[in-house]
């Protein structure tokens, strides 16, 4: 951000080096590649965002008005692809690249210009997202899942489509490498595991399961591509492949995708929470291992995303139970944040009221996905709009609102300017009250059978819909606010003080000015 | 800084491990398959065992046959369109396969069952599915079915539907299919 920037000529650091699109083209400071993270990444929700608007205009009114169904079922496929590699885990890279260094007293990443290669990676995927929308045929109409047979029959744009997620795919893979061995070799001396912020465990966890399971949708992806262009028969019954194994390897990476995206949320909301109830977090060895049990346990459930495959009773069982046996870990961290709060001086700025917010909705979806791991309920629900609304609330109102409230959080530490907290709080109300609005409903549309992906509905659908695209439109709109709020910082923010939050404890605060220099920590912090 | 080596060596094991798990994407083919075989669901293309050949006489199904083909210039057909018969019966049932074109060509017909459920209890014996088919130039071919409906079947599947649907197999090009 330019603020960092100013600063840094201001006070005559040692940073000579080019200006200008070049300085960001070159360079390998992870604020810097940090600050690119989290501006490319709100780029993306806006076009994901957009792209959701599509969805629900069409779905405003049932009959078709807006776009023709081959569209249609492009920007569900786009939404989704967009919003998971291009939103939200670009976001939380962001956040570790700009946090991890400053958190454990490192002066960098451990390998800066790998950094700025796994972000400068990012763009040219979005580019080959978007003009995929362009080429004959237009975007690919196979949902963000890519099941085949559907895929090996899509026209050019799937070829661009699975290019961008190898692209994707190897940027989070160069970034994690890059995080574990930040992590794990450039602590501070005195600086013990165990003593690290918990948000710098959540990503340590998180790269690990991303090094395991990006390389399998590569995998999965490649093998998609062969069956395309190459005769290969993976999936092609034709030739003695089989189309449910694709949904097994997408699924062993993408249950563990899911805790990708919420294991680094959790992470700013541990940070949050004690910053705000002015009581160190409780129980912090507990989170560490629960969340590492999630993590563990998240490489044993991928199946019960396809319980109607046909699985052997047995099998079905098996993934119920595990899949029911995460809800402990993930309600020891609940218990422990409520725990936090307890007896606490809580105060409620707006990175408190999104922490919040995270809580209670995440845990509502956490609940309907405990229904939905009953398998004779999924089998009722499966593809309807309760599977819908169960993760837009823990993707949005989970993964997004922390992201949302790490950004309000950390603002004046990394720019030295604060936002104006009535507008904050506005963002938060009106972001927290359309979420309901458009998602709340579509449990119920779910329930009565509204099947998910298809433009058109029946006319008793009707009313819920109206609702949930009024609410999606207000939703996409308050992000604008967002917008306006973060520039109006920028560029004309009262200067924060040395610590904003009274209650912030981890040493970005308590052993670095406020903004961060742009280079900290050259020489190793003494941890006691 | 001190720590360049150590942090290299970390950086060459996961780059190891990340490689490794490409290569486990690609393991899970054959894992799959051979979970598949042990398990013993639904392998298609190989006969089944039939154990008991016990007649239930107090119940009638109805078989109803039906043929698809996807990409193939092909005319596939049942030469009957539904019996009855016992669970636990020998049942002999032919299809016809015609080449439409002048060019010979190669096809792998899969079975497909409605309901879903009556695919586990449908014992084929003999199959033309269990072989890839193929046809010279206009040759018409009649291929058999023989199988044994489960006794075990669930009491509420009174009508089962058995589909081929020939698929089009690359290497032996079909013609047409440019």
């Amino acid at each position: 951000m330019e603020a960092v920037h100013g600063h840094a000529h201001e006070h005559g650091h040692d940073h000579h080096g080019p200006t200008g699109i070049m300085r960001y083209l070159t360079t390998t400071n992870h604020k810097d590649i940090g600050s690119m993270y989290l501006w490319f990444s709100f780029a993306m929700f806006l076009l994901g965002g957009a792209m959701a608007m599509v969805i629900r205009a069409e779905l405003f009114q049932p009959g078709l008005q807006v776009v023709n169904p081959e569209v249609f079922n492009a920007m569900t496929t786009y939404h989704g692809l967009i919003m998971v590699f291009g939103a939200i885990m670009p976001a939380f890279v962001g956040f570790a690249n700009w946090l991890i260094p400053m958190q454990i007293g490192a002066p960098d990443m451990a390998f800066p210009r790998m950094n700025n290669w796994s972000f400068w990676l990012l763009p040219p995927a979005a580019l080959l997202l978007i003009l995929a929308q362009f080429v004959p045929g237009g975007g690919a109409g196979v949902g963000w899942t890519m099941y085949p047979p559907l895929t090996i029959q899509q026209g050019m744009s799937m070829d661009l489509t699975i290019f961008a997620v190898h692209i994707l795919g190897m940027s989070s893979i160069m970034g994690s490498i890059n995080i574990i061995t930040t992590v794990l070799n450039m602590r501070a001396p005195g600086m013990t595991l165990m003593k690290m912020p918990l948000f710098c465990w959540t990503w340590l966890i998180t790269a690990y399961l991303l090094i395991a399971v990006m390389p399998v949708l590569a995998g999965a992806v490649t093998m998609l591509l062969t069956d395309r262009h190459f005769d290969t028969h993976f999936f092609n019954p034709a030739g003695g492949g089989d189309p449910v194994l694709f949904q097994h390897i997408f699924w062993f990476f993408g249950h563990p995708e899911v805790y990708i995206i919420a294991i680094p949320a959790f992470g700013v909301i541990s940070q949050i929470i004690p910053a705000f109830a002015r009581k160190p977090l409780f129980g912090y060895s507990s989170m560490v291992y629960a969340t590492a049990s999630i993590a563990i346990l998240s490489f044993l459930v991928w199946a019960h995303h396809m319980y109607t495959v046909g699985m052997p009773v047995q099998a079905q069982l098996y993934f119920m139970f595990a899949t029911m046996l995460i809800a402990v870990p993930t309600g020891v961290k609940v218990f422990n944040w409520v725990a936090t709060m307890w007896k606490g001086s809580m105060t409620f700025e707006t990175p408190m009221l999104f922490a919040l917010g995270f809580l209670f909705l995440f845990t509502l979806g956490g609940f309907t996905g405990l229904v939905l791991a009953i398998t004779p309920v999924d089998v009722q629900l499966h593809d309807t709009y309760y599977v819908v609304a169960h993760f837009h609330y823990v993707m949005v109102a989970g993964a997004l609102f922390s992201a949302f409230g790490g950004i309000y959080f950390w603002l004046p530490k990394w720019t030295g300017k604060m936002y104006d907290e009535t507008l904050g709080k506005w963002h938060f109300w009106l972001s927290f009250i359309f979420f309901n609005l458009a998602f709340f409903v579509q449990h119920f549309l779910g329930l009565a059978g509204m099947p998910r992906r298809i433009p058109d509905y029946s006319l008793q659908f009707a009313d819920f819909n109206a609702v949930s695209t009024i609410g999606a439109f207000g939703f996409g709109l308050s992000q604008l606010l967002f917008l306006y709020i973060i520039l109006k910082a920028l560029r004309s923010g009262e200067k924060a003080p040395q610590k904003p939050w009274e209650g912030a404890d981890s040493i970005e605060w308590t052993m670095l000015p406020t903004p961060a220099p742009y280079h900290s920590f050259e020489k190793p912090p003494v941890i006691r | 800084m001190s720590n360049v080596a150590s942090n290299r060596l970390l950086l060459r094991k996961l780059v190891v491990v990340a490689v490794a798990m490409f290569g486990f994407g690609f393991a899970l083919v054959p894992i799959y398959k051979k979970i598949c075989e042990t398990a013993g669901i639904y392998d298609i293309q190989r006969a089944d065992k039939v154990m008991n050949t016990q007649v239930d006489r107090s119940r009638t199904l109805t078989i109803e046959f039906d043929a698809n083909t996807r990409d193939l210039p092909w005319k596939f057909r049942p030469l009957q369109t539904s019996i009855r018969a016992h669970p636990g019966e020998l049942v002999h049932v032919v299809y016809e396969v015609t080449n439409t074109t002048a060019a010979a060509g190669l096809g792998q017909a899969i079975p497909s069952y409605g309901p879903q459920i009556a695919g586990q209890y449908v014992k084929k014996v003999e199959c033309f599915c269990f072989t890839r088919q193929e046809l010279l130039g206009n040759e018409t071919r009649q291929m058999p079915v023989q199988f044994v409906v489960d006794p075990q079947l669930p009491p509420d599947v009174s009508v089962i539907t058995l589909s081929y649907t020939f698929f089009e197999l690359p290497g032996g090009k079909a013609p047409g299919a440019s």
